[in-house]
């Protein structure tokens, strides 16, 4: 039976479909690189344009390489030109954001540990309806909040703060937090806590010493998730603050929108790829992890 | 009290989670639906004037032109996003060699800022120094892509920007799904003389729905809140015409202190991201108790 299908007219389709599939490959592999090309043009243009001179850039095209290494536009968009008024560079507001996301990023995750703990592990009545009250907080538009955040910011007296941003983004990373402990915990089985619970171990005890160290790859997770929000916000950092504390985001707006005499495109496109590197060093060094958050909290948008 | 202390124990430490979200979230979103019935100027005023800003915001002109703005931008940022996300994750799910490397070009703009996607855009789509010259230098002198200082067109660069920074997100997602399936029915497909083709037309895209859903919600969401990557690449201009509902409510909040005003505006986004929300959030809880 399977020899009489191997007749001549059956190789013949086997060949045809070898050609097709050949061809098929090509056109594959030609589509995957053209929209690999699409995605990797706008950073190999911020790179080769931040290492050419102004006269480069006037003569040279988006694509055409340096003459060299040059760092000087590197230099000044961290430290400036050294002349006092009107001398805006990164370095200040670089540090604001690490003041401002460590911190955050610490209280936001820890809280949601532990309401992730209470809402998986001591469960009482209603406590899916204390999740989804929690939940909510994901989804709304933070244009919703600003106004009464604002005032509140003033009332508390910490108003254009770096104390302040980190009040606002530990409480609206919450909801996230809170989100991503409670799907990992409720996938840890019940029966380790109630044993433990037999034999006298109390609340905190439980948590420190049976849920901590099985949690290290959701920590991970939820790390990288705030890290890269925090870092990346731009609402909530020019509304709440200007001038000295604002953060690495609205500074590097304010640098690129300021119209001085000459436009330093690639003083621009330094400060940009500074302002960029720490989170993209994260998805580079735990792409995979960075992913996982993506997909279960990433309607933040 | 010792005794009514560890009972209560896990309800305490949840205590600030609760109270804080309370406050801050639905207390917030309370004040400002508030403030949206007063005649609230610079100072929030407590005096309830009915309807009053919602009749301005539907009768301004920049509104008007935000909500339309949405709209197209919306309608299109869907639809890159969505077919060039598939196409990827079909493309990448064929045994590719380096698929590792690139899945990583492809979803890298995640890791950025919208300011920083826009910077770099602003600077690429220029037509002094950026597109532009770099075809008319290679010799097509009358090639003319200006679309960033060009009123009508604008807008679509917003596009080209937001479907660079969030198309990968898609392919991740289908990604993700295309490898969750089980190989055994492409097998049986296969066996049953099904082309490639159909095997994904007619078998694994509609298995897909669920990601459709997620991504049709997760890519309205963002676009619906759309603010920073506005800002950084055309500050709502030329004029006003780029203005989105997210950059009317900050400036209509902050430059033009018409706090009544911009409240109605936040309230109107509030409604169109619960009306997205509500219903993905009660299918998600109803898949989840049937499981």
């Amino acid at each position: 039976m399977q020899d009489s299908l191997k007749s001549s007219s059956y190789q013949q389709l086997e060949q045809k479909s070898k050609y097709t599939n050949m061809f098929l490959r090509w056109f594959l592999y030609f589509t995957l690189i053209l929209f690999a090309s699409y995605f990797i043009f706008p950073l190999y243009v911020m790179v080769v344009t931040s290492l050419k001179t102004m006269e480069e850039i006037r003569q040279g095209t988006l694509l055409s390489w340096p003459s060299g290494i040059n760092l000087e536009s590197w230099a000044v968009a961290w430290g400036g030109r050294g002349y006092g008024a009107g001398d805006t560079f990164l370095r200040p507001y670089f540090w604001n954001s690490i003041k401002m996301v460590v911190p955050a990023v610490f209280f936001s995750t820890f809280i949601g540990a532990m309401t992730g703990y209470v809402l998986t592990k001591w469960r009482f009545k209603g406590d899916q309806w204390v999740f989804l009250f929690l939940l909510f907080g994901c989804f709304i538009p933070f244009q919703a909040i600003l106004l009464p955040m604002a005032r509140t910011l003033g009332v508390l007296g910490i108003s254009n703060s770096v104390v302040g941003l980190v009040l606002v983004h530990t409480v609206y990373g919450i909801p996230f937090t809170t989100l991503f402990f409670r799907n990992y915990y409720v996938s840890v089985p019940t029966e380790l806590v109630k044993a433990a619970r037999i034999d006298g171990a109390g609340f905190f005890k439980i948590f420190f010493k049976i849920l901590l160290p099985i949690s290290a790859p959701i920590i991970v997770v939820t790390v990288i998730w705030q890290f890269t929000q925090i870092w990346n916000d731009f609402l909530f950092g020019s509304t709440f603050s200007f001038g000295e504390a604002a953060p690495i985001q609205v500074a590097l707006n304010n640098m690129v929108l300021s119209s001085t005499s000459v436009k330093e495109y690639n003083v621009d496109m330094a400060s940009a790829i500074i302002a960029g590197i720490p989170t993209l060093i994260v998805y580079v060094l735990a792409g995979k992890y960075f992913i996982r958050g993506l997909t279960s909290g990433a309607v933040k948008g | 009290m010792f005794k009514w202390l560890e009972k209560n124990l896990p309800k305490i430490v949840m205590a600030p989670a609760v109270g804080l979200i309370g406050w801050f979230v639905y207390g917030f979103v309370l004040w400002t639906l508030y403030i949206s019935f007063t005649n609230s100027k610079i100072l929030p005023k407590y005096e309830l004037w009915g309807f009053g800003q919602y009749e301005k915001l539907w009768a301004s002109r920049k509104w008007l032109i935000a909500v339309d703005n949405l709209l197209i931008f919306t309608a299109l940022f869907l639809i890159f996003c969505v077919v060039i996300g598939i196409i990827l994750a079909i493309f990448l799910d064929q045994k590719i060699r380096a698929e590792g490397l690139l899945r990583t070009i492809y979803l890298y703009p995640m890791a950025l800022s919208f300011i920083v996607t826009g910077t770099a855009w602003k600077w690429i789509l220029n037509p002094t120094l950026g597109i532009q010259k770099m075809f008319r230098d290679w010799g097509f002198e009358n090639f003319t892509f200006d679309w960033l200082v060009d009123r009508e067109m604008a807008i679509y660069t917003i596009v080209i920007a937001g479907v660079w920074q969030s198309a990968g997100f898609v392919m991740a997602l289908f990604l993700a799904g295309l490898r969750s399936v089980e190989d055994e029915i492409v097998k049986a497909a296969k066996i049953d003389g099904a082309s490639l083709f159909t095997v994904y037309w007619k078998i694994l895209l509609p298995m897909m729905r669920p990601v459709f859903f997620t991504s049709f919600v997760i890519l309205v969401h963002i676009s619906i809140k759309s603010y920073d990557l506005i800002v950084a690449l055309t500050q709502g201009g030329p004029g006003i015409s780029t203005t989105m509902p997210a950059l009317y409510m900050t400036q209509t909040a902050f430059h033009k202190s018409q706090v009544g005003l911009s409240a109605a505006s936040a309230m109107m986004m509030f409604m169109a991201v619960a009306a997205v929300i509500i219903p993905y959030l009660y299918s998600e809880l109803r898949r989840e108790n049937a499981r």
